[in-house]
C-alpha cells in the first residue's frame, strides 16, 4: 500500500526493547544517518513548497506543479531502501519494503506523471500531503533511532498519525487512479494489443482497475498491522520514556 | 492451527483405505506415508506412490481447452474452431507430450519424489503451473496468434529438435537417477554417466535434469515465439538454478571425491 509507508515491517529501526541483532557497522550507520537526514530534508522542502504555493496562489488547486520535481526526486530516491534491505544494513524484509516503495513509485510515475490530465485533480494533493507528513516523521524517526536519541514525540507521532494519514493517502491514491481511467482507455496508454510478433497483450486500463481492487484486501491488513504495532510500541512507554 | 483431513483411496478401486485426520499443513508426503504405514504395515513408505495428479494434469487439460477454443475464452465466432497455423498444432502436441511424460514419470519412475514437499506448497505449486499454462495457452491458441516471423519455418524446425532432444535427455536422467538407488534403501551416491549418451552431460553438470528441462522450455519458446512462454522459461530457470545450486552444494559437502569439473546447471557457467 502506498499511503503512509509507515514501515509495515516488524522491526524497522527498532527502538523496542533490547533486540539482539547484528546491526549495521559504523560506516553503514553513518551512511544511513546521512540518507535519512537527506530524505527528511527533502520531504520538508516538499512540505514548505506546498505551503508557499498555497499562500501565493490563495487556493488548494493545482499545487502539484509547484513540488513536482522534488516529489519525483525524493520518492524515487526511496528505491535505495530496497537496496539497504537486500544488502542487510537495514533489518527489514526486501519483499515488503520493495512492495511499498514500488507502489509509491508506481503512483508517482505511472499514474500521476503519465496521465497529465489528473495532475490538476485535488486527489493528488490529498495523497501528496499524506505522504509528505508521513515521510517527514518516518525519516526523522529513523535518524534519531540510529543516533540512539529518539524523542518520544517522534515515536508517538509515527505510530499515531497513520491512523488519519493512511486512510487519507489511500483515498487520494484511489481517486487519482480512478480519475486517470478514462484517459488511459481513450489513448490506450501503456497497452499492447494483438496481433503482434511476440504474441503478447497488456491492457493498462484493466491493470489499473485490478490495482484499485487490490486495495480492498491489502489496505485493512496493513492498517491493522500498524495498529497492532502501535499497541506494542506505545505500551512500553509507560515503563520507560526515551528522551 | 488449521488441520487437514487426508483420505487415502485405492488407486484402482477407489475404495477408502484409510482416513487421516489432524494432518498438519506443513506435513510432508513422507510423514503422511508413515502415518498410513502405521495402519497398513505391509506398505512401507517407498511402495506408496501418492497420486499427485492435479499438478501436472491441470496444465495438460487447461492447454487443451484453449487449443480446442472452448466457449467463453475467445470471441464466440471462434468457439470450437482450430488454428490455421501448423505450428499451433505442433505446440499443442509438444506441450501435451511434456505433461503426459511428467505424469507417467510421477507414477512409474520417480522414487521418493515429493516425499519432502509440505502440503501447503502443493497448493502454491498448482497455482503456479495452472496459471502459467493458462496464460501461455491463451496466446498460442489465440485467433490472432502470429507464428514465428524471425526465421520462420527454420526456427520452428530447430526449436522442435531442441525440444525433443531435451525431453529424451530429461527422461534419461530421471531413469539414471532412479537406478542409482535400489528400492527401499536410503543410500546416496554420486550420479555418473551411463551407456546412454544423454547421460554423458553428468560429466559437466550436477543437475542435468534441470538443464534439459530448461532446454525443453527454451525450445518451446523459440517454437511459439510467445513472450509469456519466455517469461515462464525465465522464471523456471531462476527457480531451477536455485535448486541446482543447493543440490550441488550438498553433493560437495557429502562427497569428498565429487568431480570438480561439474557446475550446478549450466556447463562451466552456472
Amino acid at each position: 500500500m502506498s499511503a503512509p509507508a509507515m514501515g509495515t515491517t516488524k522491526t524497522a529501526h527498532s527502538d523496542v526493547a533490547a533486540k539482539k541483532k547484528r546491526g549495521p557497522g559504523a560506516l553503514a550507520t553513518a551512511y544511513l544517518v546521512i540518507y535519512n537526514v537527506v530524505m527528511t530534508a527533502g520531504w520538508l522542502v516538499i512540505a514548505v513548497g506546498l505551503v508557499r504555493a498555497y499562500l501565493v496562489r490563495g487556493s488548494y488547486h493545482g499545487l502539484y506543479f509547484s513540488i513536482e520535481k522534488p516529489l519525483k526526486f525524493f520518492q524515487t530516491g526511496a528505491l535505495l531502501e530496497i537496496l539497504h534491505c537486500a544488502v542487510g544494513i537495514v533489518p527489514s524484509s526486501v519483499v515488503l519494503t520493495g512492495f511499498q516503495v514500488l507502489s509509491r513509485v508506481f503512483l508517482t510515475w505511472a499514474v500521476t506523471h503519465s496521465v497529465r490530465e489528473v495532475q490538476s485533480e485535488d486527489s493528488v494533493l490529498l495523497f501528496v500531503s499524506a505522504w509528505t507528513i508521513t515521510e517527514i516523521i518516518r525519516y526523522s524517526f529513523y535518524t534519531f533511532s540510529l543516533l540512539n536519541h529518539l524523542p518520544y514525540l517522534i515515536k508517538w507521532a509515527r505510530y499515531t498519525f497513520f491512523l488519519v494519514l493512511y486512510p487519507m493517502g489511500v483515498t487520494g491514491e484511489l481517486l487519482t487512479i480512478y480519475a486517470a481511467l478514462p484517459y488511459v482507455q481513450k489513448t490506450g496508454l501503456y497497452s499492447v494489443t494483438l496481433p503482434n510478433k511476440y504474441n503478447f497483450s497488456f491492457d493498462y486500463y484493466t491493470f489499473l482497475i485490478l490495482t484499485m481492487v487490490s486495495y480492498i484486501p491489502l489496505f485493512p491488513q496493513l492498517y491493522f498491522h500498524m495498529m497492532r504495532q502501535r499497541k506494542k510500541v506505545l505500551a512500553h512507554v509507560e515503563e520507560y520514556k526515551t528522551e | 492451527m488449521k488441520h487437514y483431513e487426508v483420505e487415502i483411496l485405492d488407486a484402482k478401486t477407489k475404495d477408502k483405505l484409510c482416513f487421516l485426520d489432524k494432518v498438519e499443513p506443513n506435513a510432508t508426503i513422507g510423514e503422511i506415508k508413515s502415518m498410513f504405514h502405521k495402519s497398513h504395515p505391509q506398505w512401507y513408505a517407498a511402495r506408496q506412490s501418492i497420486r499427485l495428479d492435479p499438478k501436472y494434469a491441470g496444465p495438460l487439460l487447461l492447454y487443451l481447452m484453449f487449443y480446442f477454443r472452448v466457449p467463453f475464452i475467445y470471441a464466440p465466432k471462434y468457439d470450437f474452431t482450430t488454428s490455421k497455423h501448423w505450428v499451433v498444432h505442433l505446440a499443442c502436441m509438444c506441450h501435451s507430450f511434456h505433461y503426459l511424460k511428467r505424469l507417467l514419470e510421477t507414477l512409474f519412475v520417480h522414487r521418493f519424489s515429493h516425499g519432502t514437499m509440505p502440503l501447503r506448497n502443493i497448493f502454491k505449486n498448482c497455482t503456479y503451473y495452472w496459471g502459467f499454462a493458462a496464460w501461455m495457452a491463451y496466446y498460442i491458441n489465440h485467433p490472432l496468434y502470429t507464428p514465428p516471423t524471425i526465421y520462420g519455418e527454420q526456427q520452428v524446425r530447430m526449436a522442435l529438435i531442441i525440444f525433443l532432444f531435451c525431453q529424451i535427455g530429461n527422461f534419461s536422467i530421471h531413469i539414471a537417477l532412479r537406478n542409482l538407488r535400489p528400492p527401499g534403501s536410503k543410500t546416496r551416491k554420486i550420479p555418473y554417466p551411463t551407456k546412454n549418451p544423454f547421460t554423458w552431460i553428468f560429466l559437466l553438470v550436477s543437475c542435468p535434469n534441470y538443464t534439459y528441462e530448461l532446454g525443453s522450455w527454451f525450445g518451446f519458446t523459440l517454437m511459439t515465439q510467445c513472450l509469456p512462454v519466455a517469461f515462464f522459461t525465465a522464471v523456471g530457470f531462476i527457480q531451477m538454478t536455485v535448486w541446482a545450486k543447493g543440490k550441488h552444494r550438498s553433493y560437495l559437502k557429502e562427497f569428498r571425491d565429487y568431480p570438480p569439473l561439474r557446475s550446478p546447471i549450466l556447463p562451466f557457467v552456472l
